[in-house]
């Protein structure tokens, strides 16, 4: 593989291995991938699928196995923590509980020995940069979890790393300052022009974020992509069900051509579907469909590019902006429709009846396994 | 599936609960146990430091107050001689096993965990664990070896002697310090480009001051108060201030000692009450 300098980050082929003999952990099993300067990059996964493992490698708090990490072209394996351009904002900030917001701000900056005039400049930016001017002088266990959020990232921010790692650092804070961070991160990200790789188990939070998305299970990258990329075409089964809701069914391939495959699905109906790589081009496969993509036939006619397939609903569960339908398909596969609270006065059935349920074919998706 | 409890169980119990939640404070004769235990504790020492202040000879008849007791201890040439003496032995003894419980922790909490471990800790917590006498009698012994060896009969040896049993005492505090720090601090500053040296100065050093100030206290408590080792130790004309009072004891007593206790008492609650307050304070 070539190292190109175009990319801020390029792991070649990076094997974790915790432990010995039979108490062997395998954290990371040969992956690679690169991250692309100046983007949003996320790392997504459940917990223990090596994602912070990955963070921590890049970081240099762990040394690989085996494999590269190569920043911006260089190779940096064997760089302690303080000699990578690389700083990391950590899931429990560790701010440094015996110096003031601003000394924590400036501690980076003055391990790089940056003139003294320079680093209060610095200081000075990040504090404005994260709307923190008026608390410079606090203590760090004088402030609140959010504002401890923003410390962290000003002090991670102020030596202007080429890389900012950032390992689940919104879990602490209450939803709705969750959600104002995320906005914040990206906005930082925007105005400071540095590479975020950013760890999160929160696939919503990932989609709402990222530039691209790399979503992990047990030491391997599954799919890398846009958030839309891997929410509308989703690799595998394991991605499908990770991000998002899913329905999954059963389906024969009957016939290919031009990469397009005609499927009949076991609940009763005849698609077309683009048919991923690495799918065999017959028998029986899975297919994904988003809750979102289904819609109720009052009088039983699909639009040209739909398929309708007969249900019974089962439960209707309201959360607030939809109402979730539980149906059974003819198949006895179960299907969950998803209907926004909108008031347009769209056919909705009642619990109990016989329905015709419409999916975009283009909502149709083939999965590899 | 097993029924669940009838409502009427669960009233009841919700009752009982109600009337007497489990505290050991409500549990019978606990308060009467606990003030008999605090009088066996510290009753002795009220006579002790009362008659200090007698204006008499006895330490058990009371004629009126007088500081002439402290006065008397305090103009004893004698007194200032062993009073110095443990002073200069405490300061080196706790310095030494300060320094020396600071490495042990930092040894024992800031590495990968290793084979061993538990032994390293049984090691250098042992003069809690052996008895004081058994320590005192090896010293004496090995001592004596190196005396006919180097023809050296300094102070060092009581210093060295002192630094040997304090090490545990300072090493346990500092220990516990180090423990309830976040270890993501040092990969913080790590990562923000500190050296390790500077990472150590900069963010554990400081961090775990506080420890090694209560560690380096109780040292000194612990080396100031010990009789037997010193006892064992010491050459002729070597007495600290406690084996001096050990011998004045054998002879008449007069609250001139009862004096020097109660000094030495009070130097040593405010100690232990700056220690308390040390390693209580939250980070």
């Amino acid at each position: 593989m070539k190292q190109s300098a175009e990319n801020a980050v390029e792991v070649v082929g990076v094997s974790k291995v915790f432990g010995q003999g039979a108490s062997e952990v395998r954290a990371l099993d040969d992956v690679s991938v690169s991250i692309r300067q100046n983007e949003f990059f996320t790392l997504l996964g459940p917990s223990g699928c090596g994602k912070t493992t990955l963070l921590r490698l890049l970081a240099g708090f762990e040394q690989p196995t085996a494999g590269q990490i190569f920043l911006s072209g260089i190779d940096i394996a064997g760089l302690p923590p303080n000699k990578r351009p690389i700083n990391t904002v950590f899931q429990n900030y560790a701010l440094f509980p015996h110096l003031t917001v601003g000394q924590n701000i400036a501690f980076g900056l003055e391990m790089l020995g940056r003139p003294k005039a320079e680093v209060s400049d610095t200081v000075e930016r990040m504090l404005r940069l994260v709307r923190m001017e008026a608390l410079r002088d606090r203590k760090t266990s004088q402030i609140s979890g959010g504002q401890q959020q923003r410390v962290a990232l000003a002090r991670a921010l102020a030596p202007q790393p080429k890389v900012l790692l950032l390992d689940e650092p919104l879990s602490a804070l209450d939803y709705k300052l969750r959600k104002e961070m995320q906005l914040e991160l990206k906005r930082l990200q925007h105005e400071t022009g540095i590479t975020f790789v950013f760890v999160t188990h929160d696939q919503e939070e990932a989609l709402t974020m990222s530039d691209r998305i790399a979503v992990m299970c047990d030491g391997n990258i599954l799919q890398v992509g846009g958030p839309r990329d891997i929410y509308d075409h989703p690799a595998d089964r394991f991605v499908a069900d990770f991000i998002g809701e899913s329905n999954f069914m059963n389906a024969r391939i009957e016939s290919v051509s031009d990469g397009r495959a005609t499927l009949s699905l076991t609940a009763g109906a005849t698609v077309q579907a683009i048919l991923p790589e690495g799918v065999a081009s017959s028998g029986d496969v899975t297919v994904v469909v988003r809750p979102e993509r289904a819609r109720f036939l009052k009088d039983g006619e699909a639009g040209a590019s739909e398929v309708s397939l007969p249900a019974t609903v089962e439960t209707i569960v309201y959360v607030g902006t939809d109402t979730h339908y539980h149906l059974k398909l003819s198949s006895d596969e179960a299907f969950i429709a998803r209907v926004q609270n909108d008031d347009r006065g769209g056919f909705l059935p009642a619990q109990g009846q016989a329905v015709q349920v419409a999916i975009a074919a283009s909502a149709v998706q083939v999965l590899k396994d | 599936m097993a029924d669940t409890l009838s409502d009427d169980v669960l009233r009841r119990a919700a009752e009982r609960a109600q009337s007497k939640r489990f505290d050991v404070r409500t549990m019978p004769g606990f308060t009467t146990i606990a003030v008999i235990c605090f009088i066996a504790l510290y009753a002795p020492l009220f006579p002790m430091a009362f008659y200090s202040f007698n204006a008499g000879d006895s330490i058990a008849v009371w004629q009126g107050f007088s500081w002439r007791w402290y006065v008397s201890a305090w103009s004893n040439d004698l007194v200032k001689d062993v009073t110095v003496r443990s002073l200069i032995v405490a300061a080196c003894a706790s310095g030494i096993a300060t320094v020396l419980a600071v490495l042990a922790a930092l040894g024992t909490t800031r590495t990968q965990p290793f084979r061993g471990q538990t032994l390293i800790y049984v090691l250098i917590n042992q003069p809690l664990m052996v008895p004081e006498i058994v320590t005192g009698v090896a010293l004496l012994v090995f001592f004596a070896m190196i005396k006919v060896a180097t023809g050296y009969t300094g102070l060092i040896y009581l210093i060295a002697a002192h630094a040997a049993f304090c090490i545990p005492f300072a090493y346990l505090p500092i220990r516990a310090r180090l423990e309830g720090m976040d270890k993501t601090l040092e990969a913080a500053a790590s990562d923000l480009y500190a050296t390790p040296i500077q990472a150590f100065r900069r963010i554990t050093l400081p961090l775990m001051t506080p420890g090694i100030v209560a560690g380096a206290m109780l040292a000194f408590v612990i080396s100031l108060d010990d009789v037997v080792i010193t006892e064992l130790v010491k050459a002729a004309g070597q007495d600290t201030l406690p084996t001096y009072m050990l011998g004045q004891l054998r002879r008449a007593i007069t609250p001139e000692i009862n004096a020097i206790s109660t000094a030495l008492l009070a130097i040593t609650v405010v100690l232990l009450t700056t220690i308390f307050f040390l390693t209580s304070k939250k980070e």
